[in-house]
């Protein structure tokens, strides 16, 4: 088993930490895990993105120029990776801010209204907790809880408040799925 | 905050990238309004430094050279002994300035190197994330000070201002602050005296500007000029700190 | 076995130092090495030690030498440009036989360059650092974990030899987070004595902290100490990894990042039938070239990957001569990192192997 992921978004969005919990829940369930973000001088509102990999094996590069599943959180993103994406690979987009189609026939679409479902749960900034359990549900290479005690570790101190809401984000999302 | 409509003729047409609420912008355009007014723009070289402002090179529609960390004083000082009848800035922030050019600038000014220096200083390391920088406030939390910032560990802030002003070469020093519209008045003020200064051929001149970095402080940029006024102004008190006079 | 842990690169070696023994860190601002500070910054004092933010890298690399002139387990870090600048506090602590770890998170040169990932001061850590004759022992790391092993091996190289030691690793390497777990702990009370140190000469003879010497005799008898200890490195400390070698038609030469995307260069072109071995040097100094001489008697085409537009290859090129072996070259620079298919292209190019 091997999966290349690459999480983006704008800067704010939390795509580094969706792509963390995957690395973080993948080297729990004791597969070989990397994660490696864009980084750049400290500027607001620039789009970020990280590479996630989770396997059974060595990783040997830690960067990814074809992908297995890409998560857009935005049209930019979307833009940049969808043609990086392997044949036979996945894009998931998020319905909520982007309305453009995927111009590719072989790839899957997966489209979830993560903005849309944070909204309902009062909370928008949790459209990516949306996102990722949809995606951990449906790929199915990790289980749910993992996820969920792994956000109690990676969460900091003054975070841990938001567990239970980010539970419930994680949850709305795998229901989609 | 008053915004002029009309970018000065000095500035290229190029966007800025500075973060919302940064007061980099209004002192570049505030040092490219007076290139404007004294017509200097053909006869100006500037020095940009290495922090967030290293890109200043592209928005100075004058000639410029980019220095390395610290060293714009050195550079500018080649740069004026080439061509002593041209007008030769520095635009510095406070960790290339206060801290890695702490030598360079010391000895601009104390050889009266007929330069001025723009010295923006928002008591921080902007470019690189949030680290203590040399004008850090006592308390202030960084991302190297994360307790705050400690005088024991680390001294006080430092006042670079006060220091040059006890040098023989130093012809004009004065702080001034953006953090609101009469204040950005006074501050383009003391930036156009210096600049005549150097026309007149004084000696060398210095202009600390107080400016925000609401990115690294942590706060909305409304609060950061709030901050800057509650917290910096106590401690960087804006006045002129030497002007010499005639016959000096 | 000690847990395992998520971390950045940056943040792991700063561990791995706090593991070592490593009580002082002095150092000044650089992307991508930030994090490695800012974390010794609340972890120092936690453990009693002293973190201290200079006002340069020429300050920090000369607080450095008076730190381990005195005694200490000591460490700075940066990254290229700052190195130059550290250069001549390096050259000071060689010349006196001073024990400290260097770490360079290169990015991409020269002058101020970029600040993504880039092995483009492989010259000036083997070969150029600083004025004088002297080596640095480089170590390159290319995962999380090795780092964190290769940083605490670092602090007793430099004191098993009194030679400062680099960690040369990259921007990738600094920012990217693998699972890491922390194995040894060295009590900095249980560090080996250092008679030669200046601690105060109470009830001993003064100890004096120096590399001037006017009399040239005396200087060269002083350089060739020194050699004797490179040479010493040179027979005992080399270190690599082989991939393949068995069977290998093609042999790939790359260090650090460059070898974890060489590695994967490699797995697709044995995919394609292509028999591709890979040696990945570990010690840059002392260079791993018996091995790759000793390859080079079967193998005529090696191909030296790195990033930077070919530094490394001239070593590789050297320790091939005597068996005329062809090395190629494939490189990316300034801050970009070559790709697996690009690899596989130049592996096809240099054809045979099939
Ligand atoms: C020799 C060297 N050391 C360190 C750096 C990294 N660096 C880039 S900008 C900067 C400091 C910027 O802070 P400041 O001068 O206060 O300007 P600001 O970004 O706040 O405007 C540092 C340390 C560098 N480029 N070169
Ligand atoms: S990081 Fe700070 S100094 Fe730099 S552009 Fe943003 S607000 Fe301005």
């Amino acid at each position: 088993m091997k999966k290349e992921m690459i999480f983006a978004g704008f800067g704010g969005q939390g795509v580094m930490l969706m792509g963390r919990l995957v690395a973080y829940s993948g080297m729990t369930e004791e597969y070989h895990v990397s994660w490696m973000p864009s980084y750049g001088p400290e500027m607001r509102g620039g789009t970020a993105n990280c590479t996630v990999i989770v396997s059974d094996k060595m990783i040997p590069s830690p960067l990814s120029s074809k992908p297995d599943i890409v998560v857009a959180m935005n049209l930019p993103s979307m833009l940049k990776f969808v043609d990086t994406i392997k044949p036979g690979g996945k894009i998931y987009v998020n319905k909520s801010l982007i309305n453009q189609e995927v111009e590719r026939d072989d790839i899957e679409v997966i489209k979830v209204p993560a903005n849309k479902i944070a909204n309902e749960l009062g909370e928008s900034r949790i459209a990516n907790m949306v996102m990722l359990g949809n995606i951990i549900c449906r790929e199915e290479f990790l289980p749910l809880d993992i996820v969920k005690t792994s956000l109690k570790e990676v969460l900091p101190p003054h975070r841990q408040n938001l567990l239970e809401i980010n539970n419930e984000a994680l949850d709305r999302g795998c229901a989609l799925a | 905050m008053q915004v002029v409509a009309k970018k000065p003729d000095s500035l290229t047409d190029k966007d800025f990238h500075y973060c919302p609420g940064c007061t980099h912008g209004i002192i570049h355009r505030l040092v490219a309004e007076v290139m404007d007014e004294l017509d200097i723009r053909e006869k100006t070289i500037g020095i940009a430094p290495v922090g967030c402002s290293v890109l200043a090179y592209e928005y100075f529609d004058c000639d410029m050279q980019e220095a390395s960390h610290g060293r714009a004083p050195a550079v500018a000082t080649g740069v004026k002994r080439v061509h002593p009848d041209k007008v030769v800035f520095t635009y510095q922030g406070d960790g290339d300035l206060a801290s890695i050019g702490t030598a360079e600038i010391v000895h601009a000014a104390n050889r009266g190197e007929n330069i001025t220096t723009i010295f923006v200083n928002n008591a921080i390391y902007g470019m690189t994330g949030g680290q203590m920088a040399p004008t850090t406030l006592l308390g202030q939390k960084t991302t190297t000070s994360p307790a705050g910032r400690k005088k024991d560990i680390a001294g006080s802030p430092i006042k670079i201002s006060e220091m040059l002003a006890v040098l023989d070469g130093a012809a004009y020093i004065e702080r001034v602050s953006v953090h609101d519209v009469k204040h950005i008045i006074k501050a383009k003020k003391a930036i156009k005296k210096a600049f005549k200064m150097q026309l007149e051929g004084k000696g060398f001149t210095m202009i600390e500007v107080l400016s925000t970095c609401p990115t690294n402080w942590g706060i909305e940029p409304v609060e950061a000029l709030k901050w800057l006024e509650e917290n910096m102004i106590p401690i960087y008190k804006p006045q002129v700190l030497k002007e010499a006079g005639e016959g000096e | 076995m000690a847990k395992k842990i998520l971390m950045k690169g940056n943040e792991a070696i700063a561990e791995a130092a706090v593991k070592a023994g490593c009580r002082y860190f002095f150092g000044y601002p650089i992307t991508p090495q930030n994090e490695l500070p800012a974390y010794l910054s609340w972890r120092l004092p936690e453990v009693g030690g002293v973190f201290l933010q200079a006002e340069s890298e020429v300050a920090a690399s000369n607080m450095v030498y008076g730190a381990a002139g005195a005694g200490a387990r000591v460490m700075t870090s940066s990254s290229s440009p700052g190195i130059s600048l550290k250069a001549e506090g390096i050259s000071y602590i060689a010349g006196a036989e001073l024990p400290a770890v260097i770490v360079n998170m290169m990015r991409g040169g020269p002058g101020l360059g970029g600040i993504q990932p880039a092995q483009s001061d492989y010259f000036q850590a083997t070969k150029g650092m600083a004025h004088g004759d002297f080596r640095l022992f480089v170590l390159a790391p290319s995962s999380v974990q090795e780092a964190v092993d290769l940083t605490i091996d670092a602090f007793e190289l430099a004191d098993k030899y009194r030679n400062p030691v680099l960690l040369l690793a990259d921007g990738m390497i600094g920012q990217m987070m693998e699972p890491v777990s922390f194995e040894r702990s060295i009590d900095p009370d249980d560090l080996p004595d250092k008679p030669w140190a200046t601690d105060g000469a109470e009830g001993r003879e003064k100890n004096i902290i120096n590399s001037l010497s006017l009399d040239p005799a005396e200087l060269e008898k002083h350089n060739q100490k020194l050699k004797e200890k490179y040479d010493q490195m040179e027979k005992e400390e080399v270190r690599y990894e082989t991939y393949y070698l068995d069977d290998a038609d093609i042999v790939i030469v790359a260090y650090g990042t460059s070898a974890r995307i060489s590695l994967s260069a490699m797995e697709l072109a044995r995919e394609e039938g292509y028999k591709v071995g890979l040696i990945r040097p570990i010690t840059l100094f002392p260079f791993p070239k018996e091995i790759i001489a000793k390859t080079s008697e079967k193998i005529d085409d090696f191909l030296t990957v790195e990033m930077s537009t070919g530094q490394m290859v001239e070593d590789v090129e050297l320790a091939v001569c005597a068996n005329n072996s062809s090395v190629h070259f494939y490189g990316r620079t300034g801050g970009m990192i070559p790709t697996p298919e690009e690899i596989l292209a130049e592996i096809k190019k240099i054809g045979g192997g099939k």
